[in-house]
């Protein structure tokens, strides 16, 4: 053995380098898709936050899994109606996370109580568009510095979730729909307790809402310019009187649109329709413009999801084909918020109108004039001045 | 995690040591090395549980 050096053959040399471009390929593919899973949203909880509870209160197989959503409660110090707020139902249309988080922040209950859930399919939080380029982060500019949000999928990630059946056939009433339908959180609705993942977690939402007898659960949403069903209120029969007024109301008082669209009978697992159909709660879903989603723009940029403006869309909008009036001034996020924010107080508002028994009042929310005159960051609170048993991560 | 999709991450460790082992034994064509080692990295980002 003495005097001799290994021998590594040519075959094992090519192996090698190939094993090393694939490892690195892995490594600087796979590190930021693995800090973006594992990165932490911190939201401080402003003083109208009595308590911060788990969806796998009411159904305990979610508990420890990455779908077990924060529910902030609100309780006023009078007794009242009860509303729900959920965001990030598709973690790809983040205005609605941003009108929660302001929520969470800054609003105050004098009567009643107000359930909000900012990650409502958490698991979709932690996904990743694949294909089209889509930037896993924003940041919201603020006083303090940047506030940077996970951008999220529309469906709950497939490591938690898998295998996708072919065709998802909806519990209870067996329609079909496609196979990635299993993981959207907006189809699986009534949900069951036995079932996939993200209808243990609608399920669990149906449970608060029968439980704790929610009188309003708002759904905030995001939809794309040229879909026919944007920049509006979805809303059953139930909802349609208080949806109305509040289309009227903001409308007149405010000066932006927000039809109304009736919630189809026979589409099933919208939460609009379900939550409706099983239980005595009165749903509303909020589709705010939001022209990333768009197919024809240019590139999935932070700047196109933050301003809403393309060149691509303006001339399709000079051509009528879009549903909502666009212009050089885009649809940014700032007009989104607002939009989500005041249309639920103003549901809010219509609500405790109609039931003086049940009134719920809430304060501490701006409106959408003050979300566009100030931006969305300046209702960020900064968390390292903040006291750390306010702080939640999401 | 469900029994099913347990079965589904322990049938992907199975593909990724059989198409490891293939690597393995490639002594000639390159194109073939190169083709085992793209099918790989899907299947070890997902038993990582990265993507």
């Amino acid at each position: 053995m003495v005097g001799r050096t290994p021998v590594i053959s040519r075959e094992w040399k090519i192996k090698s380098i190939l094993l090393a471009v694939v490892v690195l390929l892995m490594v600087f593919g796979g590190l930021p898709l693995y800090k973006h899973r594992h990165a932490r949203v911190p939201v401080v909880a402003g003083p109208g936050v009595t308590r911060v509870i788990k969806l796998s209160q009411y159904v305990p197989s979610l508990k420890g899994s990455p779908a077990d959503a924060d529910v902030f409660v609100l309780e006023g110090k009078e007794p009242g109606g009860k509303i729900l707020v959920m965001s990030n139902t598709h973690a790809n249309e983040p205005a609605g996370l941003m009108a929660t988080f302001i929520m969470i922040e800054n609003a105050a209950v004098e009567k009643g109580t107000l359930y909000v859930i900012p990650q409502f399919n958490a698991s979709a939080s932690r996904n990743t568009k694949p294909g089209d380029g889509y930037p896993l982060y924003f940041d919201i500019p603020t006083e303090w510095g940047a506030k940077r949000f996970r951008m999220g999928n529309r469906d709950a990630s497939p490591l938690e979730q898998w295998p996708d059946p072919d065709v998802y056939v909806h519990y209870p009433d067996k329609q079909l729909f496609s196979f990635n339908d299993v993981r959207n959180t907006n189809r699986t609705w009534p949900g069951r307790a036995d079932g996939p993942l993200t209808e243990r977690v609608t399920f669990a939402a149906m449970e608060m809402m029968r439980r704790d007898k929610i009188d309003v659960a708002i759904d905030m949403h995001g939809a794309e310019t040229m879909f026919p069903v944007t920049n509006c209120i979805v809303a059953p029969q139930k909802s349609a009187k208080i949806a109305t007024l509040v289309s009227l109301n903001v409308k007149a008082m405010e000066g932006f649109d927000n039809h109304v669209e009736p919630s189809p009978g026979n589409f099933r697992g919208l939460s609009h329709r379900e939550i409706g159909d099983f239980s005595d709660t009165i749903p509303f879903l909020l589709e705010a413009p939001i022209p990333f989603l768009d197919q024809p723009t240019g590139p999935k940029t932070v700047k196109l999801l933050l301003d809403g403006k393309d060149p691509f869309l303006l001339s399709l909008s000079k051509k009528k084909k879009l549903f909502v009036p666009y212009d050089e001034n885009g649809w940014s996020m700032e007009k989104r918020v607002g939009q989500h924010l005041s249309v639920t107080l103003e549901i809010i508002r219509q609500y405790t109108k109609k039931n003086p028994e049940t009134a719920v009042k809430v304060t501490g929310i701006p409106r959408y004039a003050e979300v566009i005159k100030a931006g969305v960051g300046h209702y960020f609170h900064d968390p390292a001045k903040a006291a750390p048993a306010s702080i939640h991560y999401e | 995690m469900t029994i099913i999709m347990f079965l589904y991450y322990l049938i992907t460790a199975f593909i990724v040591v059989m198409v490891a082992w293939n690597f393995v034994r490639e002594k000639k064509t390159v194109n073939d090395m190169v083709l085992y080692l793209l099918v790989l990295i899907p299947l070890i980002l997902r038993i990582l549980r990265v993507k």
